[in-house]
């Protein structure tokens, strides 16, 4: 594996003091989290728990009332979705927003079309790249003909990450990345998570449910009612413990606390 | 949805390769027999007079299918088209006529105010019904019923209900003459269908238009601007029923207020033979023409075998019924 450009050190994104209000209810409240290159970081936290909004505002379509976001150490601004892909920052949503009626190749360059220069499609062009990416995810892939609509959730997923990571995405938003699959399926996307791992990207998985991405995220940050209760490496705590941290906001020893831990010995 | 879409083995792919073929040129196929068929059973159909014929029967119809079928392509639909032929028609008339009473003045023009007019007409309808359903929501269907009965009020208003007749040589030149043999109304269908197919399948417009008809919100997230590509194909289709109103109005030498009622029925009917699903984001502009010609010749072998054009009906009824039912186990079989 090629090292990456950014150093360590320095997260590749880094979110300080975020606050956001709708109407009066603090649905974030001061949270802080960062991510480093090839680390995955499992956000999650009951629904309600502000995760989501946190992670928008990061994704460009919320926008936050106070609090700044870093990336690459410095400071930037987000208030659009379009602005979030400038800084390499992409989502994959839930529901997967492929056109199912198109083949894949179509799918990851949909809005963003390579053309001849006669000003046509470049259709052959396309599926090469697309074949290239494709490759580096998932080389058993070979349906690119195919609407992705005939295509296999899994494959369906890579898909969808593929698009993100063709235009250089260095930051990916997976929420809920394995709600819908089956178990051999979720095993294809541990597989496409680890590789883009090792290509340096830094990715969050949103997730209500522990068991969905405590084997595949290196930390995990822990929201209750709109505050972190505690950011822990996965080795350092148990499930169990993480457990405690999202139903009671009890903040285990191997965590670093956060403004919503529970005050202990209360 | 069987477990063997989740491999892509060869043989299995290979087989699927196969289904998608025999259903892409199933139409096609279909076509091919109607015409052995009938050029068996009556001597006169596979003539050159009679060809010819049957293409200028479908030159307004295969307009009018090509401009529909980009609208049902974005999961929409156009009612509207036989009242903006007609409107069309009776506008673009009146600035070619040379009588008295149905001329705007100063007419009669040179023949390409005619054309400009009529064409700007059908672009108007279509903008406004595009507009009404891109940015107000309306269901195509509402919006475009809507426009069917307000073109055709304003046909009847514009012209007092009465015909314009008398129109300029010049501007029946574009329903009568020939180039080399050929009509020129089916030239201007061929070079629709040309432009269309180009459009639909090597222009960026084009693939956004399949991808709006197959996932509007998967469209918007990648940045395509939904509204503007709904708006543009209503556009569209109004102008080529501006085009098409003026083929017919030049053709019969006079523009009549009656022109193009059910139309739009026809030209459904061409788009669904020729596959394209009304579910949206699947379909050919080949298959629409060839759904048109097989619209064309089917009345036309059965006036030639003499049969009453009251069972021409019962047919293309059945003709369109069971062109969806096989759409419909295509699509359970995907």
């Amino acid at each position: 594996m090629v090292p990456l450009a950014p150093t360590p050190e320095v997260p590749l994104v880094e979110m300080r003091d975020i606050s956001i209000a709708f109407g009066g209810i603090r649905a974030v409240d001061d949270a802080s989290i960062d991510l480093y290159p090839g680390e995955v970081v499992a956000l999650l936290g009951h629904n309600g728990a502000g995760k989501s909004t946190l992670i928008k505002i990061l994704s460009g379509a919320y926008k936050r009332d106070t609090g700044t976001i870093l990336v690459n150490g410095e400071e930037v601004a987000i208030n659009s979705p379009r602005d979030a892909k400038k800084y390499g920052i992409e989502t994959i949503y839930q529901t997967l927003a492929l056109a199912d009626n198109v083949d894949a190749a179509a799918n990851l360059f949909l809005g963003r079309e390579l053309m001849t220069s006669w000003g046509t499609l470049d259709d052959v062009a396309m599926e090469a790249e697309a074949r290239k990416v494709m490759g580096r995810l998932n080389p058993r892939f070979q349906r690119f003909k195919d609407p992705v609509a005939r295509l296999s959730g899994g494959q369906r997923q890579s898909v969808a990450i593929a698009r993100a990571i063709l235009f250089n995405a260095r930051i990916l938003i997976m929420d809920e990345p394995t709600a819908a699959l089956g178990p051999q399926e979720t095993a294809q996307v541990g597989e496409l998570v680890k590789q883009l791992k090792s290509e340096g990207i830094g990715i969050f998985l949103i997730s209500h449910d522990i068991h969905d991405v405590f084997d595949l995220a290196d930390r995990v940050c822990v929201m209750k009612n709109g505050q972190v209760v505690g950011t822990a490496k996965t080795t350092e705590v148990t499930q169990d413990e993480v457990l405690g941290m999202i139903i009671l906001g009890k903040c285990p020893p191997g965590a670093i606390p956060g403004p919503g831990a529970m005050k202990a010995a209360a | 949805m069987s477990d063997t879409n989740a491999n892509s083995s060869g043989g299995w792919l290979g087989s699927d390769r196969r289904r998608l073929l025999i259903q892409e040129y199933g139409i096609f196929i279909a076509f091919v027999i109607l015409v052995v068929v009938l050029s068996f059973s009556n001597p006169y159909f596979l003539t050159a007079g009679n060809i010819s014929n049957v293409l200028l029967q479908t030159s307004i119809n295969g307009v009018l299918a090509i401009g529909m079928t980009f609208v049902i392509l974005t999961r929409g639909i156009d009612l509207s088209v036989g009242s903006v032929v007609a409107l069309a028609g009776i506008v673009s008339a009146s600035f070619a006529t040379t009588s008295a009473s149905a001329a705007v003045a100063g007419a009669p023009y040179p023949v390409f105010v005619p054309i400009a007019v009529g064409l700007a007409v059908g672009v108007a309808c279509g903008g406004v019904v595009g507009a009404i359903v891109s940015r107000f929501a309306v269901p195509a269907f509402v919006a475009t019923l809507g426009m069917l009965s307000a073109a055709r009020g304003l046909t009847l208003i514009y012209g007092n209900g009465r015909p314009v007749p008398a129109l300029v040589p010049e501007f029946r030149w574009i329903g009568t003459s020939s180039i080399l043999g050929i009509p020129l109304p089916v030239i201007i269908l061929a070079v629709v269908f040309a432009v269309s197919w180009w459009v639909l399948t090597q222009t960026r417009f084009g693939r956004y238009i399949y991808a709006v008809g197959g996932n509007p919100h998967a469209a918007k997230t990648s940045g395509i601007n939904v509204t503007r590509i709904r708006f543009l194909v209503y556009v569209i289709s109004g102008g080529l029923a501006g085009l098409a109103g003026m083929l017919l109005a030049a053709r019969t030498g006079s523009a009549l207020p009656q022109a193009g009622i059910a139309y739009e029925l026809d030209a459904i009917a061409a788009v669904v033979i020729g596959g394209t699903s009304l579910a949206g984001g699947v379909g050919r502009v080949t298959g629409t023409l060839i759904g048109a010609l097989i619209i064309g010749v089917m009345n036309n072998g059965l006036d030639l075998m003499g049969i009453q054009s009251y069972y021409q009906q019962i047919l293309k009824g059945a003709l369109i019924v069971g062109a969806v039912m096989l759409d419909q186990k295509r699509n359970q079989n995907a």
